[in-house]
């Protein structure tokens, strides 16, 4: 189907420095000169993932969910609508869908293809998400993995893998954990990880918080 | 294309490596990385299909050795080249070719909360039959395209059930190389775990994959 796919074209151009740093340092001050980007672009993209979109969106849009069943249910029933309540949206979380943990099922994210990742709520995936040994067991040795994590599956709980292979991205609510029904939602935001939003851990207790 | 990129059931590959306190970026230079793709993506120029084929391009013993973000520079490399963005003297000395044109980027400082707040979508909004029911029993086709898809090998060939239908999307398989969007609906489908991968796999356990309608046939 695709004539481009043809590699016999590949290009010279070893030239440029072999070492990452030193490689991208000269091909962004090329393409700066050539008027392709503009430096301050570069710089705001770095800090908005750097500081303003990360873990603690989709931990408050968690936290929401545990405070109050209706917005749980527009999350699970309509996700793009009720994380925009919260403010949050966009690249790489266009479309999303919600999955819920309970007792009986459990859910885990992965992309085997590349490093499909909700980043509107999670920020930038971790390297072991994006890494060979995740992409490749996440499917095929799933209970394994959770166990590699801490994260011992019973035999009644039904485990769904949530392949990330169109342009769809997931998130998974968490199950509240027990003792947090007095918490604020401030203070249950604080016990949603990242880990919890993927599926490989669960959301931490409340006494495992305050013991730091 | 049957590349290392399409990892699913892979065995062998080393162990997960969970990092305590991960930054974001491991070095500058892998921010640097980062910015310098989606600002040349702002371009429009290409596709985020055409990127995943031509990251899918890298040879397995180089798409292994690689970091994550070095495959990102090589891809872009490729891509500017064939887009006659860059050429191959200009990587080699660094700086522009003599009478080369300056442009202006079309990603400024400003315009960056846009971006990311509102992304770019591959839904689209034109009517397209659905060609299946949710609870509809399907096989994903049996195919092996030396071009770019998104249905995974270990699916192929293997019976499962519309769990969801998530709306008409542009054909990642097409669009990569300009070859139409071809919207169609996807379908997230359930394949129970000892369908895909055999009797040792847990009965109870499934995967679910976000499929075409042209990856797809009635089973």
């Amino acid at each position: 189907m695709a004539p481009e796919v043809s590699q016999a074209d590949e290009h010279e151009h070893q030239a440029v420095p072999s070492d990452p740093a030193l490689r991208v340092k000269a091909l962004e001050t090329l393409l700066v000169e050539k008027g392709l980007i503009d430096r301050a672009a570069l710089d705001a993209l770095i800090d908005t993932y750097e500081h303003k979109v990360g873990p603690r969106n989709g931990a408050r849009v968690v936290a929401r969910a545990w405070s109050d069943g209706a917005y749980k249910q527009r999350l699970l029933s309509d996700p793009d609508s009720a994380i925009a309540e919260l403010g949050y949206g966009g690249l790489q979380g266009e479309h999303m869908v919600v999955v819920e943990n309970t007792p009986r099922v459990h859910n885990l994210i992965v992309c085997t293809l590349c490093s499909c990742y909700p980043w509107p709520v999670l920020g930038l995936p971790p390297v072991w998400y994006k890494s060979a040994p995740y992409r490749s067991r996440a499917v095929i040795d799933p209970r394994g993995v959770l166990r590699e994590f801490g994260l011992e599956l019973a035999d009644n709980v039904e485990l769904r893998v949530w392949d990330s292979t169109a342009e769809v991205r997931y998130l998974v609510l968490p199950e509240r954990p027990a003792g947090s029904e007095r918490l604020s939602e401030e203070a249950l935001a604080s016990l949603v990880t990242r880990d919890a939003m993927i599926g490989v851990a669960r959301a931490g207790a409340p006494r495992e918080q305050s013991r730091g | 294309m049957n590349g290392v990129h399409d990892m699913g059931g892979m065995h062998g590959v080393g162990a997960i490596q969970p990092e305590k306190n991960e930054p974001v970026f491991h070095a500058p230079w892998e921010g640097r990385a980062y910015a310098v793709t989606r600002a040349m993506g702002a371009w429009r120029i290409w596709s985020l299909d055409a990127v995943r084929a031509q990251r899918e391009l890298i040879p397995p013993v180089d798409y292994f050795r690689m970091s994550y973000y070095e495959r990102w520079i090589a891809a872009l490399i490729e891509l500017m080249l064939r887009n006659d963005l860059v050429t191959p003297s200009e990587l080699e000395r660094g700086t522009p070719d003599e009478g080369s044109a300056t442009r202006t980027p079309p990603l400024t400082a400003d315009k960056v909360p846009l971006l990311t707040a509102q992304g770019v979508s591959a839904r689209r909004d034109v009517p397209v039959v659905a060609r299946f029911q949710i609870g509809q029993r399907v096989r994903a086709r049996t195919m092996n395209p030396v071009g770019h898809t998104r249905l995974p090998r270990y699916a192929r060939g293997r019976v499962g059930a519309i769990a969801q239908d998530h709306g008409v999307f542009l054909f990642p398989d097409t669009n990569a190389y300009r070859l139409g969007e071809k919207p169609q609906h996807v379908y997230s489908v359930r394949f129970s775990a000892p369908d895909l991968w055999g009797e040792h796999a847990a009965a109870q356990d499934s995967v679910y994959v976000d499929l075409w309608d042209d990856y797809l046939e009635p089973a």
